[in-house]
């Protein structure tokens, strides 16, 4: 019920996300979220896309830098404060978030934000007993 | 001006009496009180008995910089413990370091080939001198430290490094001489410009600089001399032989002089090992004459020089030699700490317990040594969290200053981006002019 994220090494510096991009884009890989954490000389280019462990070989081949992480998505009221209260509850229970950053798409009325925690297993147990909902690698997916 | 008139001034023959006679007396040691040496000599069918000549030297097998690892740390010494009172090292780990050993006798050698040196520039015991080598296991230190003391110049430990103390102590102490690597005098220069317009060097009593620890060029010289307003003279030395004071530049400032009552010096061709003729260009081999702890018997310094004899206005009749510009192995001096580039693979590997893919790239910035580490983020190193990388590069750059004494800037950079020629990667980058 984790999502996988896909993340790449990349250096700081022109064309080289360009470079990444098109080799998903000639494997017709989709993607279907994605964030950049950067430092001064290197940034880390983390995705959700439609077929991850075929996305990781044609990158691994292509002497790319890359690796699978489980993260969560959740589903979250797009609301104000709604965001605030999930936090809330993660401050509560003492559950570290890594990084997080949101969905592009809405589903239905409810944004869905991806969380990486240090303690991915800790952190579904606290999410569904607040009651939130949890999305499916397979919805995202959408097959 | 002499320390020591009577040597630096000797007659050729006589120098080469006196030569044979230490250079018996050295191998026999080095024979008689190491076990690795007597084997060495055994194998080579060698034994010192057989020195009628100098020439018959070359019966003799070398002494390698591998020698000295495989014998780390004491294996070497020629002398019980007790009678060593002093150890230099190089930098490194456990199979890649070396040490040398000093008796009392050889500390008062050490410190009296580099007052020969220090005189040679002008130095008396009316100078302030000013040591800004770094003190400790680096021979430049201790080695300026007691040479300038011997000849009973006011000596300042200040050690490298803290720029604005080093002009404050110039002005106020009336420092005349100072000894420091060429590249922190042009830094010293640089600062100077940049954060002290208002400081005039001119206006101080500084005259001289000891400068060594690292190759130099005479378009260095020209520059430190017209940015500093001093006479810039060239001290050389190894820690295997001594350490700085083996040969030194005199008022001619053309060529060193070898101390050769000390240490005597051929020059071989390095890939045949032969000798070769005085005048031609090779490898400088070092054999010390006096020495007691650690006797140095044909040891190779890997360093690309030239020999030759003339008449020097100086009036010293040592034998002089042309300054370093080049290696005959890949030795990298950086900021004048030797450096290795195995040694830098063996802090990375002992880093992660893989093998990533490395280049050095080393550059001039403020005059000064700048080390980048290159290392391609293999998939085992990489995290999808930047706090990881981050972390792995703060380790990298700790582990080089601990085990070699360098501070370099790591960079990541992605797989298969460091250039290989022919399959093999270039492991270092020298933008360096010097």
């Amino acid at each position: 019920m984790n999502v996988t994220q896909l993340s790449v090494f990349m250096e700081n510096k022109p064309g080289h996300l360009q470079h990444v991009l098109k080799i998903l884009a000639d494997a017709n890989i989709n993607i279907i979220t994605l964030t950049i954490a950067e430092s001064s000389d290197f940034g880390i280019l983390r995705m959700i896309v439609n077929d991850p462990p075929r996305a990781k070989k044609i990158l691994h081949d292509a002497s790319i830098t890359c690796s699978t992480t489980d993260v969560l998505a959740i589903e979250i009221d797009d609301k104000p404060g709604a965001l605030l209260r999930a936090i809330d509850t993660f401050a509560r229970r003492s559950l570290n978030i890594e990084y997080m950053y949101a969905f592009t798409e809405k589903r239905g009325d409810k944004a869905v934000m991806i969380f990486r925690f240090d303690d991915i297993e800790s952190a579904k147990k606290a999410l569904s007993e607040e009651g939130y909902g949890i999305v499916k690698n397979i919805d995202i997916i959408g097959e | 001006m002499y320390f020591n008139k009577e040597y630096e001034t000797m007659p050729l023959k006589k120098m080469r009496r006196l030569q044979l006679e230490r250079l018996r007396w050295s191998v026999k040691h080095a024979y008689n009180n190491n076990p690795f040496y007597r084997k060495k000599f055994d194998d080579a069918g060698f034994h010192p008995d057989q020195i009628k000549s100098l020439d018959d030297m070359r019966r003799i097998p070398f002494l390698t910089k591998q020698d000295m690892r495989d014998n780390y740390p004491y294996g070497l010494f020629a002398v019980p413990l007790e009678k060593i009172i002093r150890v230099h090292s190089s930098s490194g780990t456990t199979g890649n370091a070396t040490v040398v050993g000093y008796t009392k006798n050889d500390v008062e050698i050490f410190a009296e080939v580099v007052a020969r040196c220090l005189a040679a520039y002008g130095a008396t015991d009316k100078d302030v001198v000013q040591v800004a080598y770094g003190y400790g296991l680096f021979t430049g230190g201790l080695g300026l430290h007691y040479g300038a003391e011997k000849i009973g110049a006011l000596t300042v430990p200040i050690s490298g490094g803290n720029t604005e103390r080093q002009l404050m102590l110039i002005k106020d102490f009336g420092t005349t001489l100072l000894a420091c690597t060429p590249s922190y005098a042009l830094n010293i220069a640089d600062y100077i410009e940049k954060k002290r317009p208002d400081y005039d060097m001119r206006a101080t009593k500084l005259r001289a600089g000891a400068l060594g620890a690292e190759p130099w060029s005479e378009n260095m010289r020209r520059e430190i001399e017209a940015r500093l307003g001093i006479d810039a003279f060239d001290i050389y030395g190894l820690s295997e032989i001594i350490g700085p004071g083996v040969s030194c530049e005199c008022s001619a400032k053309s060529g060193l002089h070898v101390h050769e009552d000390h240490f005597y010096v051929e020059i071989i061709d390095p890939e045949t090992g032969d000798v070769l003729p005085e005048g031609e260009k090779g490898e400088i081999v070092y054999t010390t004459l006096t020495k007691e702890a650690f006797p140095g018997i044909r040891y190779r310094s890997r360093d690309i020089t030239r020999l030759y004899r003339e008449p020097c206005s100086c009036g010293r009749t040592l034998v002089k030699m042309e300054k370093v510009t080049g290696r005959s192995d890949d030795m990298l001096i950086i900021r004048g700490v030797n450096v290795f580039p195995s040694q830098i693979e063996q802090v990375l590997m002992d880093i992660e317990g893989t093998e990533p893919h490395y280049q050095i790239i080393l550059d001039r910035k403020a005059s000064l040594d700048d080390v980048e580490i290159t290392v391609e983020v293999s998939e085992k190193l990489f995290s999808d969290e930047v706090k990881v990388l981050d972390d792995l590069r703060k380790r990298i750059a700790d582990r080089f200053r601990s085990v070699l004494g360098i501070s370099a800037k790591i960079t990541l950079v992605e797989p298969m981006t460091i250039a290989r020629s022919e399959g093999k990667a270039v492991r270092v980058i020298d933008k360096r002019k010097i």
